[in-house]
């Protein structure tokens, strides 16, 4: 038997796909927070694990650009690291884990702690793209809701938290409201991200592969999180600094270090850690071991 | 000290080759060949084709082989190459009529023209292990029948002759059926879109979901009218020379289901019809599909839609297993960040349930 070879194009999609992809992508623009619906396809990955991300990255990115590939902020963990081979394996195209060095970054979780720059491109990798579903889970309802502009369920939800818990109880995933108009699912990143979505002069894409969405949010374009008067939206804030670098205004892991109780914080964003390293900041460890 | 875990780069190449060498596992005995898949795991190889909607035999026993026998992957690999290829021309509806049947039953009428014919069925063996399977022992060759077989009669043909079956659903204005790889689902959904949702679908989701409409999850008092099996021809219309042309013949089995239906103001009381169509031999696909066709029509038929396997939006959304299995897999991903933001709330909350209860203990102190 003789098997047929199978060929890919560039960046692994061909060119029918890319351009019914990048009218998508401008759609989005142009309405900003609305969630396109676009044909998506099946990746040579699974369905959750970033496909949206990728078709959106496999649809913008040329031979010159320069890419960086984030999980949970960091560069080095396994799912980034798939995606960044996948790119270099069927694109050749450069890639880096400096966030200033990047002309598309694509991420799941996070967004970078140092400010994006005009010109650059950052691709969310967006599980459910409707930030409505856990009220109401059929599209058909919650398509009309947002043609309506009908978001009271929403409010009612976070205000049953503060009657409930005093505060939202709701942590990543943080609604926002967009340019006045959509309610949006900013993607699983932590509340304390939201704020870096507001007047950002890069251009924010999110796709949702296998709910077949594709969202963007252009620069400078206002990106609100969803609050009340008398409860305003407050980020996390973590009691101590980054253990390696000393940062005290970044969002920070929990590392277990032992079974009794031993805890650390570090940076999330591996990049801006080893930057802040590299010009001389330390953190509390550092200082401990200069101090044994 | 904590160092930042690297190396994801060089433990993803090493799961990767162990990954390999599992597959293979003991290099003394043969590798399985792509013959040896196609012929003697040929239900697998349809079950690959059916679900990863691409027939190619050879391809679909290569996945099955890089994927360990594990379905779900081997169809995963087969649609991820499929969503590659382009896409020339819609065939034209293929015409079981003239199918060459190897197996074809109806349960509704005793006799019919054509006959019963039972075919290649695991039907009415006993499930007992053969002790001398264990080996290869000799196998008789199979009876042939002496005549080249004649067209059969749909059953669904025989009855539509007398007016008691509601008539065939007729293709959209353009005559071209969606294609929902290549359109963006928009529900409500048409007829020939919901077909090809459920023709891809997981065999044991729309299995359970059929199973249901029988106890009593949305009821369609269903028959089978007729299940065939066999090759039919693939004809594509070139607008060069005028005439379909036959590029191809591929094996179907088709489910024509026969339902109860009591009558509307518009419709007089006939019978309605479930259909099912899939690649390859699986009766048992064909037969849970078209019970979860009829089901999803029930609009159709003014019937009250209550049970799941009713709800198009729940089925059609839920029946891909490539999608279900990247979505309930991608849980094993890091999730440490939206982890620590719950972490943090968590012990926030714990916190302020323990604050008033130590304040009132201290004024208790206070007062003692």
């Amino acid at each position: 038997m003789s098997a047929t070879t199978p060929t890919y194009a560039f960046a692994y999609l061909d060119e029918q796909t890319k351009r019914m992809i990048r009218r998508a992508i401008l759609k989005a623009i142009t309405i900003p927070g609305y969630q396109v619906p676009f044909a998506s396809r099946e990746m040579p990955m699974p369905y959750g694990w970033g496909t949206g991300g990728v078709q959106v990255t496999a649809s913008i990115i040329g031979p010159n650009d320069v890419l960086k590939v984030i999980d949970q902020g960091a560069d080095d963990t396994t799912n980034a690291v798939s995606i960044r081979a996948f790119f270099e394996r069927t694109a050749g195209v450069a890639t880096t884990t400096r966030t200033t060095e990047a002309t598309i970054v694509q991420t799941r979780h996070r967004v970078p702690e140092t400010p994006l720059a005009e010109g650059q491109t950052i691709v969310f990798q967006v599980p459910i793209p409707e930030p409505l579903r856990f009220l109401e889970p059929r599209e058909t309802e919650t398509r009309v809701m947002h043609a309506l502009e009908e978001y009271g369920l929403m409010h009612v939800k976070l205000y049953e938290d503060i009657a409930r818990h005093g505060h939202i109880a709701t942590t990543y995933a943080y609604p926002v409201k967009v340019e006045g108009r959509y309610v949006m699912d900013p993607s699983p990143i932590p509340k304390f991200d939201n704020p870096k979505m507001h007047r950002s002069p890069a251009l924010q894409l999110f796709g949702a592969g296998r709910e077949k969405r594709i969202y963007a949010v252009p620069p400078y374009t206002e990106v609100v999180s969803l609050d009340f008067e008398d409860h305003p939206f407050r980020i996390q804030s973590f009691d101590r600094p980054c253990a390696l670098c000393g940062a005290d205004d970044v969002y920070l892991d929990e590392v277990v270090t032992d079974d009794r109780g031993g805890r650390m914080f570090v940076c999330s964003d591996t990049d801006h850690c080893e930057d802040r390293r590299a010009k001389g900041f330390t953190g509390e460890q550092v200082h401990q071991e200069a101090a044994e | 000290m904590y160092i930042a875990v690297k190396g994801g780069e060089a433990a993803i190449r090493n799961a990767h080759r162990l990954l390999d060498d599992r597959r293979r596992s003991d290099r003394s005995v043969p590798a399985l060949t792509l013959d040896q898949i196609v012929g003697q795991m040929a239900l697998a190889v349809d079950r690959v084709m059916a679900e990863g909607s691409l027939y190619d035999q050879e391809l679909a026993a290569m996945a099955l082989r890089q994927a360990r026998g594990d379905m779900i992957e081997a169809i995963f690999l087969l649609r991820a190459y499929r969503t590659t290829l382009p896409r020339f021309a819609a065939a034209r509806p293929l015409d079981t009529f003239r199918m060459r049947i190897e197996r074809r039953i109806s349960a509704v009428y005793k006799d019919i023209p054509g006959g019963q014919l039972l075919g290649p069925t695991f039907d009415y063996t006993h499930r007992l292990i053969e002790p001398a399977m264990a080996d290869d022992p000799p196998v008789d060759e199979p009876m042939r029948r002496l005549s080249e077989a004649e067209n059969c009669p749909r059953v669904t043909d025989i009855l539509g002759a007398e007016g008691l079956i509601e008539a065939d659903g007729q293709a959209g204005s353009d005559g071209e059926p969606g294609d929902l790889t290549r359109d963006t689902l928009d529900f409500p959904i048409s007829r020939d879109v919901r077909l090809q949702a459920l023709a891809r679908g997981d065999e044991g989701f729309l299995l359970a979901l059929g199973y249901s409409t029988q106890r009593g999850y949305g009821r369609t008092h269903p028959f089978v009218g007729e299940i065939r099996i066999g090759l039919v021809d693939v004809e594509v219309e070139l607008p060069e020379v005028g005439f379909p042309v036959g590029i191809g013949r591929i094996r179907v089995t088709e489910c024509q289901m026969v339902n109860q239906f009591k009558g509307s103001a518009k419709e007089p009381p006939q019978f309605t019809r479930g259909y099912g169509l899939v690649f390859g031999q699986s009766e048992r696909k064909a037969m849970a599909m078209s019970l979860v066709d009829r089901a999803l029509r029930a609009d159709e038929f003014d019937e009250e839609r209550t049970a799941p396997a009713q709800d198009e939006e729940f089925v059609i959304s839920h029946s891909d297993n490539v999608q279900a299995t990247g979505f309930v897999e991608h849980l094993k991903l890091p999730h440490y960040v939206d982890f620590q933001a719950e972490l943090d709330l968590v012990r926030r909350m714990r916190r302020e349930q323990e604050r008033p209860r130590e304040e009132t203990e201290s004024v208790q102190e206070a007062a003692e």
